[in-house]
């Protein structure tokens, strides 16, 4: 495995060695000087950035090195009041009674200064999360963009999403989101929810507070009426405050289903409108017949697309066994060709953990993995010295009962189990609580459909893996959560239906 | 129950439970007395238990395979016939709602009319719901992508306490018309007509396990399927008002999908297609588009 600082040996000197090329890669980083961090970050309540009431703050690290980036303040039960209020006076006196087509060109405002601006934020999320350049900039940020733009052309179109005549927004939303995709899952939960009429109050994660902090900058440069949409930063403590405030009309929740089921036990009995975006357990199932290099690259994509760091990956290879052995030992000759390393550098394939917490995780599982009798495999792969790391890893020998085949993992770690007949994938597919997303690969158009009609997930990428679009609805099934991202589904989410 | 008028002494009917497609009695032995409005004894009413309602979810749950995988066109069929058999016990059904509800007869044939055009309206809804709720997404890129509806699986229902057949049917058709299996805890006070309900789904095409229904006590079942962890949905419309909170708070357990109906929507409004969508799931599927 190549790394960001250290290549493999090329062969010996005038011999050019075909069978396996080594390729000396330079440095290539990404500057940062495109972005500036401030010393600290206030709330963004009302239109205005401000000290946290209580005085409380955090630092917010670069995880591939451990340093600091900056302070962030911790919002408390009084900035939550705050903030709460500030966004039902705007519901109730600006963005309520705006007409739609209104909303839809600040919405269309948003998605252009995102574009405008779209190196900054890709730098400053690598920065922040720990996630490749090549990965913020070529799939977080655009798909931020193409959020806003696509939710912008609801706005005024309501009436014609299917539910009804002038169906009405619920009102003040709190949405607290993850670390894995930060400005991302930002995009997908103020986007709908304000082109269909709230007004928002988004929690973004503890250790990915700073695109959200420079989001709610780009909302004060387009003139975003305040309280519309109020940022404020802090730990699950914070989450749980916003989430039952009494004044709270809607809950938008993405993470981890343990914490989703505490939200909707806190919901329960309230009015509250609750969607979740929880966990999964994907199967990524590949029969005999599947065009090979794809599925390999499916694979890959499936599983070490941002480390692992997301809830629809493909962490159970479902893999048919007359091919098994052959999947997986070009599977390890791919992982051999992955560059770990700088998450600014541009040809930086796996970037950091997000977090030490993260990666103690990943590493209890990875030991329950060995301790339940899986085989553990790594690509020979040196790890930087400082920040949090964790190898490409693979585990053969799975079984369905291991803790490894039923637990989200959240990083790069692969289980692989075998199956001989398409019913028994089926079964072991969805021999899960979860029920997020699958995948199939098969070059049997049929198959792939009788398989598509069997999974019990809310997507299923045939042929393909971990592809996202604003128009295409995103949710899971079961212990995955409920209600949809996405296209005109997504809307639901924030209307009264 | 009417009194033998010309001589003959009539054959009474023991109310039983709708388990798996078959009757029996509480596993548990129990039955509970069910009175008029003029306080006359009706009958006695088997009174499930726990034991009786998870075996209503495995019948449930065995029956979701082939429910869901039938042909829309198909389950629209069944679910007509199920009017049709109603139709031909109307009598039978309106007797029942006036001595369960103490209505005059021409209120409950109003009342039997309506369930079974209830049915009716479903059934139309089979085979269009998909293309109602799902359609082709235009993603940026080159891939076909589309969103179909789902049944969410196994639906545990707590049925309107007033209304005994119109109220059942109102709450049972939009679950099972789409794919999904069902539990019903019927009313309370007024379960007689569940049980003909039951007779006549039994006899319409509706595959065994598909429709569960159960005669006893609210506060006791409900919680029990709100907290079973192979239950998918539960529909709090009949359960009480104070109890909603600890109903949906076991529903958590497993993230069920709730309909508590705090919008205030009512079973009596005339039906949309709200009920529908509550038990459905959206799946998005992609596949590339290449040579």
């Amino acid at each position: 495995m190549g790394s960001g600082k250290s290549g493999k040996k090329a062969a010996g000197a005038g011999v050019v060695d075909t069978v396996s090329p080594s390729w000396e890669y330079a440095p290539a980083p990404e500057s940062r000087d495109i972005v500036t961090i401030a010393p600290e970050y206030g709330l963004f309540i009302s239109g205005e950035f401000r000290p946290p009431a209580a005085g409380g703050t955090f630092a917010t690290l670069d995880p591939s090195t451990g340093a600091k980036l900056t302070t962030v303040a911790e919002a408390g039960p009084a900035d939550i009041d705050l903030a709460v209020a500030a966004a039902r006076t705007a519901y109730e006196n600006v963005w309520g009674p705006m007409p739609g087509s209104e909303r839809a060109k600040y919405l269309y405002r948003i998605a252009r200064v995102l574009q405008e601006r779209s190196r900054e934020f890709a730098v400053l999320e690598s920065l922040d999360n720990g996630k490749p350049i090549k990965e913020s900039r070529d799939v977080d940020i655009p798909l931020a963009a193409a959020h806003f733009f696509y939710y912008a052309g609801w706005a005024d179109k309501l009436d014609y999403a299917g539910f009804g005549p002038a169906p009405r927004p619920i009102g003040v939303a709190a949405q607290v989101i993850p670390w894995n995709f930060p400005l991302l899952m930002a995009a997908w939960k103020l986007a709908p929810a304000l082109a269909a009429g709230n007004t928002c109050v988004l929690k973004p994660a503890e250790t990915t507070p700073l695109t959200a902090l420079l989001l709610a900058a780009v909302c004060q440069q387009v003139g975003l009426p305040p309280g519309v949409v109020n940022v404020l930063t802090g730990a699950g403590e914070t989450g749980a405050a916003l989430v039952t405030h009494p004044d709270v009309d809607k809950i938008a929740f993405t993470g981890s289903t343990e914490v989703g089921k505490q939200i909707a036990v806190s919901a329960a009995g309230t009015p509250k409108k609750l969607t979740l975006e929880l966990g999964g357990k994907a199967a990524n199932i590949v029969f005999d017949d599947a065009p090979v290099e794809q599925a390999i690259e499916g694979i890959v994509n499936g599983i070490f697309f941002n480390q692992g760091h997301v809830c629809c990956a493909g962490s159970r290879l479902l893999v048919q066994e007359s091919v098994a052995d052959a999947v997986v030992d070009r599977l390890k000759r791919r992982l051999a060709t992955l560059r770990l390393g700088d998450p600014l550098d541009k040809n930086t394939d796996i970037g950091a953990i997000n977090s030490r917490q993260q990666l103690d995780k990943i590493t209890e599982l990875t030991a329950a993995g060995d301790a339940e009798g899986a085989e553990r495999w790594s690509p020979p792969c040196r790890l930087p010295d400082k920040g949090f790391w964790f190898p490409p890893t693979v585990f053969t020998g799975v079984s369905q009962s291991h803790r490894i085949a039923r637990e989200e993992i959240f990083g790069p770690v692969l289980s692989v189990l075998t199956f001989r007949t398409p019913e028994e994938a089926v079964a072991k597919a969805n021999n899960t609580p979860y029920g997020l997303s699958a995948g199939i690969w098969t070059d049997k158009g049929s198959r792939i459909l009788w398989m598509a009609q069997r999974m019990r997930a809310g997507v299923v990428w045939a042929n393909t893996y971990n592809r996202f679009d604003p128009a295409s609805p995103f949710g899971g099934y079961q212990e995955s959560g409920y209600g949809r991202e996405g296209g005109r589904h997504g809307l639901a989410a924030y209307l009264h239906v | 129950m009417s009194e033998a008028t010309s001589g003959r002494l009539d054959v009474r009917k023991t109310y039983k439970l709708f388990i798996g497609g078959a009757f029996p009695r509480s596993e548990s032995g129990r039955s509970y007395p069910v009175h008029g409005k003029n306080g006359d004894l009706l009958a006695y009413a088997a009174k499930a238990s726990r034991k009786d309602l998870r075996d209503s979810v495995k019948a449930a749950r065995g029956a979701f395979g082939g429910w869901s995988g039938a042909t829309a066109y198909n389950r629209g069929q069944v679910l007509y016939r199920v009017a049709e058999m109603m139709e031909g016990r109307a009598a039978q059904f309106a007797a029942e709602v006036a001595e369960a509800e103490g209505l005059r007869p021409a209120r409950a044939s109003a009342l039997v009319s309506a369930a079974i055009d209830r049915w009716v309206w479903y059934a139309g809804w089979s085979d269009k719901v998909a293309q109602v709720a799902g359609g082709a997404n235009p993603v940026a890129g080159p891939y076909f992508n589309f969103s179909v509806p789902e049944p969410t699986g196994v639906v545990a229902t707590v049925a309107p306490q007033d209304s005994s057949l119109l109220g059942l049917v109102s709450v049972l058709a939009p679950v099972i018309l789409t794919g999904n299996t069902a539990v019903v805890i019927a009313s309370e006070l007024r379960p007689l007509p569940s049980v003909v309900l039951a007779e006549v789904l039994a006899t319409s095409d509706i595959p065994a396990g598909v429709v569960n229904i159960l005669t006893g006590s609210t506060a006791e079942l409900a919680p029990i399927a709100a907290g079973h962890m192979d239950v998918n949905a539960v529909d709090l419309t009949g359960a009480p008002a104070a109890d909603r909170a600890a109903l949906e708070r076991a529903a958590a357990g497993n993230l069920k999908r709730v309909l508590a109906n705090h919008d205030g929507e009512q079973w009596t409004d005339p039906p949309t297609t709200r009920r529908l969508m509550a038990t459905l799931e959206i799946k998005t599927v992609w596949h590339p588009a290449g040579i």
